[in-house]
């Protein structure tokens, strides 16, 4: 056999082996429902759940604890997903600034026991320039590590 | 009034510099074509010339005109009023220029009319074939800011000329008043007021041109049946553009790193990874290059990677302004509508690119025998498939989004995002990838330079040996454990180590020649520095007050520990971490004419202007620079931060991180910003994560009265507070007293945590009349009064009222060795720039030997401009 060919296999191994790896790292987007049934199926990754906060009737957000006095790294609050399903969230991170005029919520992160936990949230805010478009920003609570 | 010439001047230009792209393609296209009948050939060339020169003459009048309208305030114009403002500082109006999309694409027009002029005064031989593909890149990206319509539907291009009305038909202003012209822009996003966004765009943009031109090149000599000899004008382009474009990509990280408070310089976000492809396949292509000669394998793969180059950039473009990554990415552009126009414009050049590569395939020969392990060309080789490998895996994950919407479009609905921790992912095949990089950059090296072959391994192990005895001091200096960081810093300082000693033997010969060996001293120091300032970034702001008043399942378990990483301080109360004592300050304000930052309260800010008025004379290091009642120009969405660092040792600095009042990022969003304290080994990088509103003024609680008599203690805002005593004083702030008049304090000591504030509220008669001076203590949130005084009982009444107290929760980081990364940056650059330099001087020299007799013949025709540089 050529060395050609041999690198050739090499590569393709490889580059098989990314697709392979890139495909189960990916994350998906779910409800709250599928992400308590992974959870309890012992899944420990990350999921994607899309949902909107719980507003009363002046358009304040309910159900939102952040007392930095108390815990700077605690924030809690309530998401509706798609599936209607009501959900308290925690994130062990500051409450991001512009969460208060946030429109539609993504979290990041696992069901833990009643609530889930977020390691990543994205904020969809409405561009106050932008008829019906939305800015999208995003929040880590952990650290960036190499 | 509506000054509609200038927009009207200004879409003229668009349309001729897109109508001359098209002439300047046809006619070049008719020039390469017709090779064998010389002088309608060069009646076409001289017709393409003057198309291109005119085009170029028309991008410089919409360049122009577009500044005339920013610069004169024409809010009128949707350009002017989206990106500027009068309140927008000078250097900025520049920069709002590219604020814009169509702005951007008007700044790569640019270069790619620049750099085609560059071109068809220095290579004529390949100018007809060349310069088309130029041209033809010229229409596409002059249709996209064009801004035509047809039939009502079809949209072609956005043009940075539109009025405001015609933008937003639907404004009820407009319908009341067509005439309309706002008094003022939206400004530009406070966040891109940094210096680095005034030159990052530029420089970018000129890499993104700079990849046409080893594209254009290859594409040249594949239609011409020259598949080799299009490389030699072409590699010292490729350099200078890999140059660019890393420096481009580097600026945006180094503005990321100094403006938004992720924490570092790159984040693995789309955006980033979409022109970080490019960048590595570019240099693959250019080692693939230098092997070409040789190597049917190397000619190939330079066939491929170059033109991969110039698709990835189009691709990138594609992505980041397509809206596809609208929910992945942080700093997408918003769809202007344009996306099918981008897609065709990448689909074209794929396809034509395509199709010719597969029509003149058979031209490339194939090697007489296989290529040996121990030539440089067997060793380049394996290093651009590294570097290829290590992009594909940065473009198959970037690209989930595409995934998505191409099972869409056949009626699939996939739920695929991004990986949940996409910094791990790509971390965890990357290091992996450059480790290998680094290690090939030496063994290259030794093989290229013949210090190494077969059966002469001797120098390299003596290499290998140095690096091993450094490394390994490195590892167990710095406590490396993790295998893969071990890997990457070994094989970094391998790199750094071998091309060293390589570059001590050239240098003394030829330093010209040793581009290359700086070059890859430049990666080993970046790959160091990114090891250490991400791989052992220390928080250093860790919550160690104990105050984890939860008793929830989330406080208790071990793996919160990493997630306390912010602490509160509270104004004026000193707290001790990680070896420093910090103490918040309070809050800052940034005076146009006054240099460093001032207290927030020594001004008064004037809602929706950027002026404000001194409360009192601004007087810093014994200048005043304006008198109390002054009117000043300040920055009113900034307000800084002050926190005091004192270090074991005694000395103090201080950071001013921001927070930035963000109309652009939503309503009254507030974006924090970092202040980094810069050290030789390491930079302190803090930030605000969360702070009061600044907008909202402190409101006052219910007062709270106390009947109390002297040597009480009582309970207020939960503090314990002790009225010592009344003492009778002459001296009240702000109350000028008689020789009738009295007046008593009281004093009151409030004990908090871990020190003592007294409060000394006065009771004032003055003319037979009562007078009250509440204290207010900013530290406690605390404002007492002394009411009333009766002297039956001998009880004193107090008023209390309590606000929120002011406080910060920040985070504190710090990065060491970050200055390698920016030092390997410039020695990077100036290794692309010596080969790139080199390789130039190569091509001028063998042209101008196969011209020679050329010139002769014509020896009336100017010689042109690099030769009469040289």
């Amino acid at each position: 056999m050529k060395k050609s060919h041999i690198l050739a296999i090499i590569v393709i191994a490889i580059a098989i082996g990314i697709i392979v790896s890139t495909a189960g790292d990916a994350s998906s987007y779910v409800s709250f429902n599928q992400a308590a049934e992974l959870a309890q199926g012992g899944e420990a990754d990350a999921v994607h759940v899309v949902g909107k906060l719980t507003k009363d009737t002046q358009g304040q957000i309910t159900n939102m604890v952040y007392q930095p006095q108390v815990d700077p790294n605690h924030f809690e609050f309530t998401l509706v997903d798609n599936e209607n399903r009501t959900q308290k969230v925690v994130y062990n991170a500051p409450k991001p600034q512009d969460f208060d005029r946030s429109e539609q919520v993504v979290v990041i992160g696992t069901m833990q026991g009643d609530h889930f936990k977020a390691d990543k949230i994205l904020l969809k805010c409405p561009s106050k320039y932008q008829e019906n478009k939305l800015e999208t920003k995003e929040y880590e609570a952990k650290t960036a590590k190499l | 009034m509506i000054h509609t010439t200038v927009g009207n001047i200004g879409h003229l230009f668009v349309l001729i510099s897109f109508v001359t792209a098209l002439v300047a393609t046809y006619a070049y296209l008719k020039a390469a074509l017709g090779q064998d009948d010389l002088s309608a050939n060069q009646d076409w060339k001289r017709l393409a010339r003057g198309a291109f020169y005119l085009h170029g003459i028309a991008i410089v009048g919409i360049v122009g005109a577009l500044f005339y309208i920013v610069a004169n305030h024409y809010y009128e114009y949707h350009y002017a009023w989206s990106y500027s403002s009068r309140s927008l500082p000078a250097e900025y109006i520049i920069s709002s220029f590219w604020h814009g999309q169509e702005g951007s694409f008007l700044l790569w027009l640019f270069w790619n009319a620049v750099l085609g002029v560059i071109l068809i005064n220095t290579n004529k031989r390949w100018e007809a074939p060349m310069m088309t593909i130029f041209a033809l890149v010229q229409a596409f990206l002059a249709s996209m800011i064009l801004g035509v319509v047809f039939g009502g539907s079809i949209k072609i291009g956005s043009s940075p000329f539109l009025l405001l009305r015609d933008a937003m038909p639907d404004a009820p202003i407009f319908t009341t008043n067509p005439n309309y012209v706002p008094e003022d822009g939206k400004g530009m996003n406070p966040l891109l007021q940094n210096y680095w966004m005034v030159i990052h765009p530029p420089t970018l943009f000129l890499g993104y041109a700079t990849t046409l031109i080893p594209f254009a090149y290859c594409l040249a000599g594949l239609w011409r049946n020259e598949p080799k000899e299009w490389m030699r004008p072409a590699l010292p382009w490729a350099l200078f553009s890999a140059m660019v474009l890393g420096v481009g990509i580097l600026m945006g990280g180094y503005w990321a790193y100094e403006t938004l408070n992720f924490g570092g310089y790159w984040n693995w976000d789309p955006v980033e990874n979409s022109v970080l492809v490019p960048w590595i396949v570019l240099v693959a292509a250019i080692h693939t290059m230098l092997i070409a000669k040789k190597s049917s394998a190397g000619l190939k793969s330079a066939i491929i990677l170059s033109v991969a180059t110039f698709i990835l950039i189009l691709y990138s473009t594609f992505l980041t302004r397509s809206g596809i990554l609208g929910n992945s990415s942080v700093h997408s552009f918003t769809d202007l509508g344009l996306s099918g126009q981008l897609l065709i414009y990448m689909l074209a050049f794929v396809f034509l690119a395509g199709g010719l590569m597969v029509a003149k395939w058979k031209l490339i020969p194939s090697d007489a025998e296989e290529t040996s392990v121990y030539s440089k060309e067997f060793w380049l080789f394996i290093g651009a498939t590294v570097l290829c490998l290590a992009s594909f895996q940065v473009l198959a994950t970037t690209s989930i989004p595409v995934y998505n919407k191409i099972m869409e479009s056949f009626g699939v609905v996939s739920n695929l995002a991004m990986p949940a921790d996409q910094i791990a992912h790509y971390n965890k095949f990357q290091t992996w990838f450059f480790a290998l990089v680094a290690v090939l950059t030496g063994v290259g090296q030794y093989i290229w330079w013949k210090k190494s072959g077969k059966g002469n391994w001797n120098a390299l192990i003596t290499t290998a040996m140095v690096t091993l005895f450094i490394s390994g001091a490195l590892i167990a200096f710095g406590q490396i454990t993790k295998p893969a960081y071990m890997a990457l810093l070994t094989t970094a300082v391998f790199a750094v180590v071998a091309n060293g000693t390589i570059l001590w033997g050239i240098i003394r010969g030829n330093y010209r020649l040793s581009g290359g060996a700086v070059t890859h001293i430049g990666v080993g120091l970046m790959l160091i520095g990114v090891l250490f300032s991400s791989g052992y970034s220390k928080v250093v702001s860790m919550n160690n007050t104990g105050l984890m008043i939860s008793n929830s399942e989330d406080y208790t378990k071990n793996d919160n520990k990493e997630n306390k990483e912010n602490v509160i301080l509270w104004l004026g109360q000193p707290q001790k971490m990680s070896g420093y004592m910090l103490t918040y300050r309070g809050q800052r304000i940034e005076i146009r004419d006054v240099p460093g930052y001032v207290p927030r309260n020594w001004v008064t800010t004037i809602d929706g202007d950027f002026h404000g008025i001194a409360l009192r004379d601004i007087e810093l290091n014994g200048k005043v620079y304006h008198k109390k009642g002054d009117t000043l120009a300040l920055h009113p969405e900034n307000t800084y931060y002050e926190v005091e660092y004192r270090e074991p040792s005694g000395k103090i600095f201080s950071l001013y991180p921001r927070a930035q009042i963000n109309e652009q990022m939503g309503n009254g969003g507030i974006l924090p910003s970092p202040d980094i304290q810069r050290m030789l080994g390491k930079d302190l990088y803090t930030y605000v994560n969360s702070v009061p509103d600044p907008n909202s003024e402190g409101s006052w609680s219910p007062t709270e009265t106390y009947r109390i008599a002297p040597k009480d203690t009582f309970f207020v805002n939960d503090y314990v507070a002790i009225f010592d005593n009344v003492v009778q004083t002459r001296e009240v702030e702000g109350t000028q007293l008689g020789p009738n008049d009295a007046a008593v304090k009281a004093v009151i000591r409030i004990l908090d945590k871990e020190r003592e504030y007294v409060l000394t509220p006065a009771f004032i008669i003055r003319d037979r009349m009562v007078g009250r001076k509440a204290e207010t203590s900013e530290e406690l949130g605390l404002r007492l009064q002394l009411n009333e005084i009766d002297p039956q009982t001998g009880l004193f009444t107090f008023a209390a009222n309590t606000t929120q107290r002011d406080y910060i929760v920040m985070k504190a980081m710090e990065k060491p060795l970050i200055n390698l990364l920016w030092l390997g940056t410039l020695v990077l650059v100036v290794g692309f720039s010596m080969a790139a330099f080199r390789r130039y001087r190569e091509f001028i020299k063998m042209r101008d030997k196969e011209a020679a007799p050329v010139v002769a013949r014509k020896a009336s025709a100017a010689p042109p401009k690099a030769i009469s540089r040289q």
